[in-house]
């Protein structure tokens, strides 16, 4: 498979603009701002078939359509590189080896979007990234490809780094763009979206890193040819970001018709799971998304090979299915346990959750003390039907989807696990020196 | 003003015309009565406020007339603007009362219950709202979350572990006064309203936030502690005062006035003052004007006869009809029976101070003869 985004990471000084520059960086910036209009630059991502690579997968070409175009009010594109989610680091990755790959997007993503003024919202615990940002903006600003008068046809663009200040919360957009103007981190209510009223109430659009990165190979290449790789509405490459018990943890670029099995357990990507043990279950896309058993996993409920793609992998909704995510690829092997992994995840959510909206304020730190009491065995079988019940409760009953993503996990793992859940509740004693096992859900 | 259009929305089946921009939830209000959802968060007075609580939520069936889909989630119905020939479902749609109970289950996890030494019982929304939805018990088995006291000034009591973060007084702050000293600190279920840090609230108005709030959070120093709100008796006044509108509410037993608040209308939110200005009231008059003498008394408050507040002083009462009379062939009775048409026991004519032991039916068959 040919690389799009990764295709260079391995030659040394990639990270400095003159090895870039050598390898055709910088080539899109010249193609889109010399030869396109801004309104092309769009349509070719329109027809490339892109989709938002932050979680929900939305259609970046219809996204930048959608934003509003009033007389002389300024439009702003903004980097969501607040990557917080557990077990998603692609983001990470990309800005550290190529971050010029990220400066070149922007700048064409910029044009097109007609945004002067560029923001990178970067999380705060991503404190070397920045300067190496730094250090790579005022190297494309040093050679003319930011400032003023781009390339000699009139366009200006600033580039500016924003950190955050390690909240989870502020890799939602809204709540994004109200940390970058200074105030507290809290989502807003849609509507008004982003991109009718966003930072300082002007039509913004807010893209992952990856996303502005595919832009890219998007100009390069045509969106025609690029939405030629892939499958169906899962069109080009997506970066996955492999970890847990997993022989080769890392950063993949797939193209989307890699099977779920192949993923896994081909030397080419995660390369098995360490000492010959057996696949318990797997996170997709990211800590909050649906926890899938093997048996799920690999198949769908109908027996199909379940594959690395959007529609694949959400395919069952989520009574046999999970998402794509944003490409936080968790894998457990059988001696993992599923109840102390989704304490550990609501844990999460719970110090996370912004506190605006009850449901989830509340209910996540219910959650919480319900798990920990059933990994800890001084659970009540009674209290499985509660988690239920509360996280019924809470999503979808919030102002953005932090509750939704709470929610989820827990959602799914009673959904899949609930044995698990009735064992640890039944051994109180038991559960505290030994795992669960593999059970029958595992066995593929 | 530019005409703005009037839009058909059907809230429950009852159809309303509302000009666009108004919120589902204002449109419901001006139906009335059980159609309009509970707002914890939603303050019409303040400008942002609203969305967070969620006991609003309702269900909209059919997205508008040109758009006819429903959406997929229950919205926030102070939040989302009507559409012309939108349907929302609120008290008419299971999903919205499930949804409201959750909710309200969740604001009681943490609120520490001590509605009997609360001063804001009797006037409290969140009491109100878990009446109505509430359930009798909890499933809350941990310890609550509890915060300390604060004393925020000599006039404001902060008492974090009732907050349920409406977020009102921080708007009200934002809005009403220049210099904003609070907000929200931390985040999620340890997020917490302070002072940055243990300040004082120095402000004309910032009594003000003592209204707003829908629980017993921020509560008045100069009244804590003093009287349960239901033993005293609201009264309309007003005095000239160069600061605000001076049209209040005084809270009085007797001659003496326990407390001064603005007034309020039906949905527990500040009323305009007559001469079109805001409600608002300064602190002045809220915390220092603790005598009858300066006032002007208009008159008993209106108050909903179904509050705990109007015990023992309805106003407004409608009482129930005489049919006595109509029984009775138009003979208003003196009391409720007149016995002495129906018995011969216990005429007035027989003295009963002059017979000796108890009266016997004897005797009065004897008088009468």
């Amino acid at each position: 498979m040919k690389k799009l985004l990764l295709a260079n990471d391995h030659i040394e000084g990639i990270r400095f603009y003159d090895v870039y520059r050598k390898n055709g960086g910088y080539n899109s910036v010249e193609k889109a701002l010399k030869n396109m209009s801004p309104e092309a630059v769009v349509e070719e991502v329109k027809k490339s078939g892109l989709r938002g690579r932050g979680g929900a997968g939305f259609p970046t070409g219809l996204k930048w359509s959608f934003i509003a175009k009033p007389e002389g009010v300024p439009r702003h594109l903004v980097c969501n590189a607040d990557e917080s989610e557990p077990g998603t680091f692609k983001d990470r990755y990309l800005m550290e080896f190529l971050p010029h790959l990220l400066i070149e997007g922007l700048i064409v993503s910029s044009f097109a979007l007609g945004s002067n003024v560029t923001y990178i919202y970067i999380r705060g615990e991503y404190a070397w990234i920045v300067d190496i940002l730094e250090h790579a903006i005022g190297e494309a600003k040093a050679n003319g490809w930011l400032g003023k008068n781009i390339l000699g046809i009139g366009y200006d663009l600033e580039i500016y780094v924003q950190r955050g200040a390690g909240a989870y919360i502020c890799g939602e957009e809204t709540a994004l763009i109200e940390s970058l103007e200074g105030k507290r981190g809290n989502p807003r209510i849609k509507p008004p979206f982003p991109a009718v009223k966003g930072v300082w109430d002007r039509p913004t659009v807010v893209n992952n890193v990856e996303t502005l990165a595919a832009v890219v190979p998007i100009i390069n290449m045509g969106g025609e040819e690029y939405a030629k790789i892939g499958v169906g509405r899962s069109t080009g490459t997506k970066l996955i970001s492999a970890c847990g018990n997993i022989n080769k943890p890392g950063v993949y670029e797939i193209d989307m018709t890699v099977s779920v099995e192949e993923f896994i357990y081909s030397d080419e990507y995660c390369g098995g799971i360490p000492k010959g043990k057996r696949l318990k279950a797997c996170i997709p896309g990211g800590s909050s998304v649906p926890i899938l058993p093997a048996k799920l996993l690999l198949k769908t409920a109908k027996g199909e090979t379940r594959y690395m793609n959007y529609e694949s992998l959400s395919d069952g909704g989520f009574a046999t299915g999970s998402m794509m995510g944003s490409g936080g690829f968790i894998v457990f092997d059988e001696d993992q346990c599923v109840v102390k992994n989704t304490y550990t995840l609501a844990r999460f959510y719970r110090h996370e959750s912004c506190g605006q909206c009850s449901p989830c304020r509340e209910g996540t730190g219910w959650m919480e003390k319900i798990l920990k009491n059933i990994e800890t065995g001084k659970g009540k079988m009674s209290d499985i039907d509660l988690l239920w019940e509360i996280q019924s409760k809470i999503e979808g009953n919030t102002i953005c989807p932090l509750g939704d993503a709470a929610a989820w996990p827990v959602a799914a793992a009673i959904r899949h696990f609930r044995d698990e859940f009735e064992w640890h509740v039944r051994n109180p004693q038991e559960s505290q020196v030994r795992n669960y096992g593999l059970a029958d859900y595992a066995l593929v | 003003m530019a005409d703005t259009p009037l839009f058909k929305v059907t809230i429950d089946n009852i159809t309303i015309e509302v000009p666009a921009g108004t919120s589902i939830l204002e449109a419901a209000r001006k139906i009335g009565g059980e159609v309009a959802p509970p707002a914890m968060c939603f303050y019409s007075k303040l400008k942002g406020s609203g969305g967070k609580c969620r006991t609003c939520l309702v269900e909209i069936s059919k997205g508008s007339e040109k758009d006819p889909r429903p959406m997929p989630k229950l919205q926030a119905s102070c939040r989302t603007t009507v559409m012309d020939g939108m349907e929302v479902k609120n008290i008419t749609s299971p999903k919205v009362q499930d949804a409201r109970a959750g909710v309200v289950e969740m604001l009681l996890i943490n609120h520490p219950l001590d509605c009997p030494i609360c001063d804001q019982a009797g006037e409290c929304h969140l009491q109100d709202l878990s009446y109505e939805h509430g359930k009798s018990g909890t499933r809350y088995e941990f310890q609550r979350r509890t915060f300390k006291k604060h004393s925020l000034g000599d006039y404001i009591q902060l008492h974090m572990t009732r907050c349920i973060l409406c977020y009102r007084c921080v708007f009200t702050a934002d809005q009403l006064t220049e210099s904003r000293e609070h907000g929200i600190l931390d985040r999620g279920d340890h997020a917490e309203i302070a002072t940055m840090i243990e300040k004082n609230l120095k402000h004309d108005f910032i009594g003000n936030v003592i209204d707003v709030c829908p629980v017993g959070a921020l509560t008045d120093r100069t009244f804590r502690f003093k009287n349960r709100v239901w033993f005293t008796k609201p009264v309309d006044a007003h005095r000239d005062c160069e600061k605000c509108c001076g049209e209040v509410q005084l809270w009085m037993r007797g001659d003496e006035v326990f407390r001064v608040t603005a007034r309020k209308d039906e949905w527990g939110e500040v009323k305009e003052a007559s001469n079109g200005k805001t409600g608002w009231i300064c602190n002045e008059c809220r915390f220092e004007k603790k005598h009858i003498n300066d006032w002007v008394i208009e008159g008993p408050s209106e108050v909903n006869r179904h509050s705990v507040i109007s015990q023992g002083h309805y106003v407004g009462r409608v009482k129930p009809k005489e049919t006595v009379e109509e029984v009775m062939d138009g003979v208003k009775p003196r009391i409720f029976l007149q016995i002495h048409e129906v018995s011969e026991v216990n005429k007035p004519t027989v003295d009963l101070s002059l017979i000796q032991g108890p009266a016997h039916s004897n005797n009065f068959v004897t008088s009468n003869q």
